[in-house]
């Protein structure tokens, strides 16, 4: 904002003088040469579409984190040595608790604004993930991450494993039971890993679960090392931002060569710095009017205790209804040791999970061969194919992180708990199938639809009755901004099998055309000019003929 | 006649028993005896200290047992195909029962719901008294342990300890197996907790005196009752149900507030 009072007076300066403003810019360019930058970003374009915003949103909800935890640092003492509680929460008077949960509770009672302050950085977490969620929704269903963009979905994806870590060394560190208890899970995934999964239990907990050291770890892991990393991988992804520009809907005048919106100065910047207060605000709503994590209501970190409806923050729920779905038995001993596979599998799982989605852009790149830039978004029914694999991904998570709430979901719709574990588990290995074959349905009905409208125009509602009595509903042609929408993306066609050059067909050769005929198979080819032309030239004919026959 | 004897005998000091001595002996053990068996049988044994446990009473309550109880529990408390012998229940699992509607059952299920009474308090003590007159059992809990003004920190501590993984520790409630469930405890009444506690219905262990005293009994009821009581400082407790419902909240209210603020930011002014 700053920076651009400082360009303005820049061109003006040899007119006259800009009174003070232009003085203090002049000084300031003289000494830095920032006008040269100025110009640069201040002449961005960014296109305008309300999906554009939900990674402005994440980086909002970011800044409020580090602005509100700088505050909690001051207060939060991320020990684990004992002390009696004697602060102002009654039911927990001279109760034994770690430092850290007592200082938590201090900063909840008995410190001014601590208690807001709380609220507003867990509420922003909350926000921060969800919001990386929708982004990364809006990214793979546009076909965002297309080249040259397939690093920056990468970089995405890590802030997105980055923003999770921090939220579950977060979510431990006031040392109470709920967060107790998520970190018990925790420990017991690692200890099921075979052979090194106690060594690297003992190794993190410094001894046996919960020992004296595991708050202060993840203080310095939540505060130090992941706020770096996640600063560092914003850093990466904005600059990647500037250097492939952003992308946009098709319309007319849109092309791959140019970006069709405003200018960060003064539209973009005045648009972009409101909406960050407009963020904090909603987070400060919420912080205000709905309790988050009353640690209060449960009491110091114990082993023995286990309360009735635990779960992890929702980030973290897909993990958790995966160890609630696995069925039991599965472990065995063998060599004199536990194979414990009730968990290795939902790691296994979840492990494939994350990779496949992170490289999903090279996936598809190798699949269709496609080698071009695209600057150009798709509209998600006319790739759909990946549409339809994104909300089999969709099902597969949504079912694994209802499976997080299964007890609640049993205890609220009066519903037995095996009950929801095994329709949970049937959504979690049948529903993407369904959801894949659903939504390429819809993709391709969708695109017919398109198709119909360029090629014979949308119902106008007029209905005519014609001599003979017939009574036909009269289309009109849709105007040619509409119709650029429409028509305007690529034809894929399945890749064919082609021999190299020592004239063999290789196996990454079939395996290829294979994928590719899946993927291209089904589909419906956008209009061309001559049949949208020739469908012209039909309805002037056949308006000619009826106003013909009314004659 | 203890007079007439003690006169000649007044000189006499050593050697022989007062007359008085053989009274005060028997008088010392039948108390003794009798305080012993009190205190033995205090946790098992009707305390018929309440004045309504009249005869009247008791056969008001057999006439309404017959009516209403008997097609299942038997026609003397013996129990049958359909429901569990009440012989020694005592009168502690008649009121927690019948006084929070989950008796008489409506209808087979995995767990017998709360629903409205269908008795009048008189009515469900004189149940009470009846079932207590056959067999003695854990009666109903007297008003000292259920004013909730004990140790909160302490039974809060001790529900953590004890029910917190079946009721949740905010005593939401929680799932059990095939439909069962650990309801949840806002809005129950210090005796209901008390005699459930001390009577174990349904799928819930019994916590019997020796488990947790009466004291303990009463700081969790003071526990529970301080934090149904207390008003929440961190704004809506959107149910106290934790995380789940703190996810739900954000998705819809607070991402739909969002994605309709960026709508509106990007809107073109016509």
């Amino acid at each position: 904002m700053s920076t651009s009072t400082a360009t303005r007076p820049e061109t003006s300066v040899e007119k006259k003088s800009g009174g003070f403003t232009a003085a203090a810019s002049n000084y300031l360019d003289e000494r830095t040469s920032i006008s040269a930058v100025v110009k640069e970003f201040g002449r961005k374009v960014f296109p305008d579409h309300w999906s554009f915003l939900l990674g402005e949103v994440a980086l909002y909800s970011f800044v409020v984190i580090l602005l509100s935890g700088t505050f909690l640092t001051f207060f939060f003492q991320a020990s684990m040595a004992e002390v009696h509680y004697d602060g102002s929460y009654v039911p927990l008077k001279g109760v034994e608790m770690s430092a850290a949960m007592a200082s938590t509770l201090d900063i909840s009672f008995d410190i001014r604004g601590g208690l807001l302050m709380r609220q507003i950085h867990h509420w922003a977490a909350l926000l921060f993930v969800a919001s990386i969620g929708l982004h990364m929704m809006r990214i793979f269903f546009t076909g965002a991450f297309r080249k040259p963009r397939e690093l920056n979905w990468v970089i995405g994806f890590v802030l997105f494993i980055l923003a999770m870590a921090e939220g579950f060394t977060g979510y431990s560190l006031p040392d109470d039971l709920l967060s107790g208890n998520g970190l018990r899970i925790i420990d017991g995934m690692i200890k099921g890993i075979p052979l090194v999964g106690t060594w690297i239990s003992f190794l993190l907990f410094g001894g046996e679960f919960p020992g004296t050291a595991i708050v202060g770890r993840l203080y310095t892991l939540h505060i130090l090392l992941l706020p770096a990393l996640v600063l560092l991988f914003i850093a990466l992804h904005l600059v990647f931002v500037v250097v492939h520009k952003h992308t946009q809907f098709s319309g007319p005048g849109k092309t791959q060569q140019n970006v069709v919106g405003y200018p960060v100065l003064p539209v973009y910047a005045a648009k972009a710095g409101g909406f960050f207060f407009i963020v904090f605000g909603v987070i400060v709503l919420l912080a205000t009017f709905f309790t988050i994590n009353p640690i209060w209501n449960y009491g110091p970190y114990d082993p023995s205790p286990v309360s009735a409806g635990t779960q992890p923050d929702w980030y973290i729920g897909f993990a958790d209804g995966a160890l609630r779905l696995i069925p039991p038995h599965l472990e065995f001993v063998l060599f004199d040791r536990t194979w414990s596979f009730n968990i290795l599998i939902p790691l296994g799982a979840l492990g494939l999970f994350i990779v496949l989605a992170m490289i999903y852009p090279f996936i598809e790149a190798w699949v269709t061969g496609d080698k071009r830039e695209h600057h150009i978004l798709d509209r998600p029914r006319n790739a759909a194919t990946r549409t339809a694999i994104g909300a089999a991904g969709l099902t597969f998570y949504a079912g694994l992180w209802a499976a997080a709430s299964s007890d609640i979901i049993a205890t609220h719709f009066k519903l037995t708990m095996e009950g929801v574990i095994h329709a949970l588990q049937f959504v979690v290995i049948a529903g993407p199938f369904i959801a894949y074959f659903i939504t390429k349905r819809i993709c391709l009905a969708l695109q017919k639809k398109d198709r119909e409208i360029v090629l014979h125009g949308y119902e106008s509602g007029r209905i005519i009755r014609l001599p003979g009595g017939e009574y036909i509903e009269k289309h009109e042609p849709i105007d040619e901004y509409q119709r650029w929408k429409l028509v305007s993306y690529h034809d894929y066609k399945p890749l064919m099998i082609r021999p190299n050059s020592r004239g063999k067909i290789s196996v990454g050769q079939r395996a290829r055309a294979a994928l590719s005929r899946w993927f291209f198979e089904d589909r419906i080819a956008p209009p061309t000019r001559g049949e949208i032309e020739a469908s012209h030239h039909h309805e002037d004919h056949v308006e000619i003929e009826s106003s013909h026959q009314n004659h | 006649m203890f007079r007439t004897s003690r006169k000649p005998r007044a000189g006499r000091k050593t050697g022989r028993r007062s007359p008085l001595a053989s009274v005060s002996l028997i008088a010392l053990g039948l108390l003794l005896s009798g305080g012993a068996y009190a205190l033995v049988s205090s946790s098992t044994a009707v305390a018929d200290t309440s004045s309504t446990a009249t005869q009247a009473t008791v056969e008001e309550g057999e006439k309404l047992f017959q009516a209403n109880c008997a097609t299942c529990h038997g026609l003397d408390l013996e129990g049958s195909d359909d429901g569990p012998s009440l012989i020694g229940v005592g009168s502690a699992a008649v009121d927690f029962q019948v006084g929070t509607g989950r008796m008489p059952l409506q209808a087979h299920a995995p767990q017998a719901p709360v629903k409205p009474v269908q008795f009048t308090d008189d009515q469900v003590n004189a149940l009470a008294q009846y079932v207590a007159s056959i067999a003695p059992g854990p009666s109903i809990p007297e008003d000292q342990y259920l004013d909730a003004e004990g140790d909160a920190a302490r039974g809060a501590e001790l529900f953590r300890v004890n029910c917190a993984m079946c009721h949740n520790v905010a005593g939401a409630g929680g799932a059990l197996t095939e439909g069962k469930y650990a309801p949840a405890l806002t809005g129950v009444t210090p005796s209901h907790i008390y005699e459930a506690m001390l009577t174990g219905p349904q799928n819930m262990p019994v916590f019997n005196d020796a488990n947790l005293t009466p004291e303990d009994k009463r700081d969790i009821i003071t526990a529970l009752k301080f934090q149904e009581n207390s008003t929440s400082v961190g704004g809506h407790p959107l149910g106290a149900l934790g995380p789940v419902a703190e996810g739900l909240f954000l998705w819809i209210a607070g991402m739909g507030i969002i994605v309709a603020l960026t709508v509106w930011i990007t809107a073109r002014s016509n």
